[in-house]
């Protein structure tokens, strides 16, 4: 019982946030309605529909391969990047179909967060944290900068670990860090949303424990979709679970409900270790 | 020892067979060593001529190198010494134009291929540039004569440029593209998610990503250029001035070697060998800061 995955050091919300009481029902910020999409006019994705609450922490999980990746990256269009991709159906953000706003604009109202660490090598840890800025072509003082990156640094919990090298290149970092500087790359832009892909897959156990709490911690700052495979962490972070198998929602609700009462039997099975 | 020898003495079919597996062994370790030692001598017998030449520019050349040899220009036949610091400025200007030519067009290129290699246009250039790297240097010559010389009417150093841009465009463009292609896919997305541009995503982020080897292809396509005779024969042909007039011929030091060895006074050939020591020297010093940028840049993912 003292394995750091299962038993992490996060101040687990579950009173609070797993909601004896989500007593005012949070607004829905992003609705995907009958999402279907797909590679080679193959559908991975089939048929979504699904609102994500402000503010709170929305686990999207289900086995490999389920789709689930693909449905997160329709939402900042990503997607589309590839060229035999193909996606039908609304994604609102706010009330407004993504599918008609600038990509590049959508792209910096909703940060991601990859599997892999992928801070720019060539740029130090100061310049990826403002590398949204940077590459937006965004004109600021140095001051305001310098703003941003402390600001956003101490949000991450990074800022005492790399206060003395803000200057070294961000690859010099260990893998959490690494990570870490991510986050904080995509939370300087002051996203509404941020989706994190998977984001503790290719770390150890103590570097996924400080993910996990600094995931728990921007709870309310921002609105957080995180796919994931690892069951015990989505009952651990999240505040709503979506288990999307095959493609196909089968059940989304409060993570409490659908950990404890699962209403779909493929859910259980899920839950228990039957497949995935 | 001794517990051994009691297995070996309780089971003699078992030590039986493992004799027949030691025999096998040890043919196979004489294979190993057969091959090593052929490797060896072919590797030998390889470099070993490269070596001699090097050895025998090194003795011939380097004994009339001096400082009036590179500061002075070459003499009338029957007076001693001079030098080719003509031909010296001439390679640096020949390679400047062409520099200024391939550099450019060769990495844009280059960034078209990594992007869109499975386009129709992708498949044209590629082959095309592969082509191009195909093609001999003289026969590229050719193309620059009758596209800049036999218009203007006469040699200059602005067709050598073109000439040896020709020779360096596909070597920079294949390594552009190489280079590309290893950047990890991750970079580009992790740029894209930030809502940065098409061109910022190119431009600031996987091409610097890459600098190490797009300078490694740049220097190795100054080195090749930098050694061509041949499409320089009847483009910038040759001066025995000092010019710096890009519309003028001008000397190379592949043509003073070529026009110097081909001579038959021994003061001549001298000042070839004097010639060949110091491309010799340029090419190599390319080459070692070819090897020191590709370690020390090297870009860690």
């Amino acid at each position: 019982m003292e394995d750091p995955v299962l038993n992490p050091v996060v101040p687990t919300p579950t009173i609070e946030s797993q909601g004896v009481a989500p007593a005012a029902e949070p607004g829905i910020i992003l609705e995907a309605r009958n999402l279907v999409a797909g590679f080679d006019g193959k559908d991975v994705v089939k048929n979504v529909s699904l609102g994500v609450p402000a503010g709170r922490i929305t686990a999207v999980m289900g086995p490999s391969g389920c789709g689930k990746t693909t449905f997160m990256r329709c939402i900042n269009r990503m997607h589309e990047l590839a060229s035999n991709a193909h996606v039908h159906g609304q994604v609102l953000l706010d009330g407004e179909d993504v599918y008609r706003l600038n990509p590049i604009l959508l792209r910096r109202r909703i940060g991601m967060v990859f599997q892999r660490p992928n801070p720019f090598p060539t740029m130090s840890i100061y310049d990826n944290v403002v590398a949204g800025y940077n590459l937006n072509g965004a004109r600021m003082p140095r001051v305001e900068r310098d703003r941003i990156v402390e600001e956003t640094l101490r949000r991450v919990a990074l800022w005492d670990e790399v206060k003395v090298s803000l200057y070294r290149r961000g690859t010099f970092l260990s893998g959490g860090q690494q990570q870490r500087l991510c986050i904080a790359r995509a939370m300087a832009m002051k996203p509404e949303i941020i989706l994190l892909d998977e984001p503790t897959s290719a770390l150890d156990p103590k570097a996924t424990a400080a993910i996990e709490e600094l995931v728990v911690s921007l709870k309310g700052v921002v609105t957080i979709i995180q796919v994931t495979h690892n069951i015990p962490q989505a009952a651990r972070i999240s505040d709503f679970t979506a288990f999307i198998h095959l493609g196909e929602l089968v059940e989304f609700g409060p993570t409490r409900t659908l950990f404890t009462v699962p209403k779909d039997k493929r859910t259980e099975e899920y839950l228990s270790g039957k497949f995935g | 020892m001794s517990a051994m020898d009691t297995t070996h003495d309780a089971a003699p079919a078992a030590r039986k067979a493992r004799g027949a597996l030691d025999a096998g062994v040890r043919a196979r370790l004489r294979g190993d060593l057969a091959f090593r030692v052929l490797m060896l001598a072919l590797s030998f017998i390889a470099i070993v001529p490269l070596g001699l030449i090097l050895v025998y520019i090194i003795v011939r050349g380097a004994s009339s190198i001096n400082w009036q040899f590179l500061t002075e220009l070459p003499k009338p036949i029957g007076e001693s010494g001079g030098g080719i610091s003509n031909a010296i400025v001439g390679t640096f200007i020949l390679i400047a134009i062409a520099s200024v030519i391939s550099i450019p067009l060769g990495m844009l290129a280059g960034i078209f291929l990594s992007e869109q290699s499975k386009s129709r246009l992708g498949t044209v250039a590629r082959l095309s540039v592969e082509t191009l790297m195909g093609i001999p240097s003289i026969v590229l010559g050719i193309v620059a004569y009758s596209w800049l010389v036999r218009p203007l009417g006469h040699f200059s150093a602005i067709s050598g440029g073109v000439a040896l841009s020709m020779i360096m465009l596909p070597v920079i463009t294949l390594a552009t593209e190489e280079t590309l292609l290893m950047i990890p896919v991750t970079l580009r997305e992790a740029a894209l998610a930030l809502g940065a541009s098409y061109p910022a995503t190119i431009l600031r982020i996987i091409v610097p990503s890459g600098m190490s080897g797009l300078v490694t292809g740049i220097l190795l396509a100054v080195a090749r250029g930098a050694g061509e005779t041949a499409p320089l024969l009847f483009t910038a042909f040759g001066s025995p001035f000092m010019a710096v007039n890009i519309s003028k011929p001008m000397e190379s030091l592949p043509h003073t070697i070529f026009y110097y060895a081909t001579s038959p006074y021994p003061e001549w050939q001298s000042l070839a060998w004097g010639a060949s020591f110091v491309l010799l020297v340029v090419i190599l010093a390319l080459n070692i800061v070819t090897k020191l940028v590709t370690s020390r840049w090297k870009i860690q993912y």
